[in-house]
């Protein structure tokens, strides 16, 4: 039985593909709580079609696949950070316009370059099983820097967050932290793009923010919490897609989705439970009955005219 | 009288100076031809009608606005200069309160740029947040979530996170919109005790007789050919009267005086009999004075 559970670790290719599911799902997760505390749930999906757009620009100009897509991600970023901005556009009407746009140049590309076509399958679904050691040294940088830029940034990331335009009168440069975030959500994306694919990593900038905030109220355990529910489900996901034989990247979203699902009925529970006690604790006597020979009601209010 | 002690106008340079100011948002003009100073130690309250350009002359202090003519000067400093720091707290209303921060983060946001090449909050950084969260009475809150507080508590977490930047100018935008009596009374007593202190302050208002009357300046905006205008400038008693106040809103509001003090008076409701303007009321009731600086 043991042998069984341990196949999978028996596999270099799933080894590097379980080390990249758990990068992968807490970079997700991690950048993620931006994203939905920025009310952009669609930036995740939106970015990810737009990357492609940029991989077969990559290819066709025979440039680096992730240097090329993570420019691409960050300048088709920057266009809906200024169309929002300059015109009155909003945010996911912006997203819907500018990275379809993109995706539609990476369909032109490839149904006029006919050799993309194989990677354009592995791009959609992602492939966990074909993660080179390239891939996962390219993700290791990419969490790394990520990691960094968030953790010595933290205080302006924030406070630009939480309240924008109220940050920029307190000094804080908010066009340079958007513009840091931009470029931190694209690299993340093209590096994620292996392991889950562009259908499926909305999934994984989303539900494990969406979780740990129904854990808690406070942002750095929030931040803490979404990545390691990203790296778990990472690792659970691909795990599971060993023996039943599923796509890696739906098994994936599937596991964060049942954790989510867990997490709300959780959080339900406990909200009940503490209504509960506070219903108890407010009609509970404050002390204990008098003796009925002894008790007296108590004194009328008199009023001046008794 | 909200304000037991006499407020500490200084003379001398002033604090901000607004001169011939035309400003707005894309290529739009919010306010036109605006003129004010701000002294150091003074209250000034920003009174006039939605739309009038309040919030965007405390935005044009704040550097916040596109200027088309004129200049803002905050100790004598441009938008694009080195500025002394400004305190701005925002309407609650514009606050996410389901974002996952507690009291005492948000009030450490107000230190983001102090200590700005470390990611982290110095020792003394904290004990200041501790300080100024206990003088506001909050610091038994520090670590709850910024929903489970009250109106007043609320206001009082933000103007902490303003004052933690030891800020020269406090900037507050309808500091006791959305809060009931007591609350709105304690915000009052607190600005008030905070510039006793020495703390300059602005606030933008719609409420005359429970915020406005009790300041010790007033600036009165209103809307001219689509741009807001300074109307009036001055004590309570100088700009609360029925002209003023006409031009200001466009509708008769009578104004009695009480122990000095302007109150604008509310006429009743009147259903079917036209649109129940007060006119002959006011002329009825000698208490009531159509015009300024006659005493009831």
């Amino acid at each position: 039985m043991l042998d069984v559970l341990a196949e999978p670790f028996t596999y270099p290719f799933m080894l590097r593909g379980m080390l990249a599911a758990i990068l992968a799902g807490a970079l997700c997760g991690g950048i993620g709580v931006y994203i939905i505390l920025k009310r952009m749930a669609y930036i995740g999906h939106g970015l990810a079609h737009a990357v492609l757009g940029g991989a077969v620009v990559s290819f066709v100009m025979s440039f680096n696949f992730l240097i090329g897509s993570t420019v691409w991600g960050f300048l088709c970023a920057q266009v809906i950070t200024l169309t929002t901005k300059k015109r009155k556009i909003a945010y996911d009407a912006a997203i819907g316009v500018v990275t379809t746009a993109s995706f539609a140049v990476g369909i032109v590309l490839i149904s006029r370059y006919k050799g993309f076509t194989r990677d354009f399958e592995t791009a959609l679904f992602g492939n966990i099983t074909g993660v080179t050691a390239g891939d996962l040294v390219a993700l290791a940088v990419v969490t790394g820097a990520v990691a960094l830029v968030l953790f010595v940034a933290y205080k302006h990331f924030l406070f630009t967050t939480f309240d924008g335009d109220v940050a920029q009168f307190y000094g804080v440069p908010t066009g340079w932290v958007e513009a840091m975030f931009s470029l931190v959500l694209a690299g993340t994306i093209v590096v994620s793009l292996q392991v889950l694919g562009v259908l499926l990593i909305a999934g994984a900038t989303v539900i494990p923010p969406v979780s740990a905030r129904m854990l808690t109220d406070s942002f750095p355990r929030m931040l803490l919490l979404s990545a390691a529910i990203g790296a778990v489900c990472g690792f659970l996901g691909i795990y599971l897609s060993y023996f039943v034989d599923v796509s890696s990247g739906a098994t994936i979203v599937l596991v964060e989705a049942t954790v989510f699902g867990g997490v709300m009925v959780y959080a339900n529970l406990r909200s009940r439970l503490a209504a509960i006690r506070q219903r108890e604790t407010h009609t509970a006597p404050a002390a204990p009955p008098a003796d009925p020979g002894t008790a007296r009601p108590p004194e009328a209010i008199k009023t001046e005219g008794d | 009288m909200l304000h037991p002690l006499p407020h500490q106008h200084q003379t001398g340079a002033p604090l901000v100076e607004i001169n011939g100011l035309s400003c707005g948002y894309e290529k739009q003009k919010v306010l036109d031809q605006v003129d004010l100073q701000i002294m150091r130690g003074d209250f000034v309250g920003l009174l006039g009608p939605s739309g009038s350009g309040k919030t965007t002359l405390l935005r044009a202090m704040l550097g916040a606005v596109d200027v088309y003519e004129g200049e803002v000067l905050v100790e004598g400093a441009r938008a694009s200069e080195k500025r002394p720091r400004i305190g701005y707290v925002p309407q609650l209303e514009t606050i996410d309160w389901n974002f996952p921060v507690t009291v005492r983060q948000v009030v450490m946001m107000g230190r983001t740029m102090e200590n700005r090449l470390f990611p982290w909050f110095r020792k003394e950084e904290k004990e200041l947040a501790d300080r100024m969260m206990s003088q506001l009475g909050i610091l038994h809150l520090a670590g709850r979530h910024i929903r489970q507080l009250s109106g007043g508590q609320q206001q009082r977490a933000f103007l902490a996170r303003a004052l933690v930047s030891s800020p020269s100018l406090l900037l507050l935008d309808e500091p006791t919109s959305g809060v009931d009596v007591k609350t709105r009374d304690d915000v009052m007593h607190l600005l008030h005790d905070l510039n006793h202190e020495g703390v300059t302050i602005v606030i933008t208002t719609h409420e005359i007789n429970a915020v406005a009357v009790h300041l010790p300046r007033l600036a009165v905006l209103h809307s001219y050919n689509g741009a807001g205008r300074v109307l009036a400038e001055g004590t309570p008693y100088d700009v609360i009267t029925s002209e003023i106040l006409y031009q200001t809103y466009g509708a008769e509001m009578p104004v009695i005086h009480y122990e000095g003090m302007p109150i604008v008076a509310e006429s009743p409701h009147r259903y079917g009999g036209g649109n129940g303007r007060t006119g002959a009321v006011a002329e009825e009731d000698h208490s009531v004075s159509g015009h300024s600086h006659s005493h009831a």
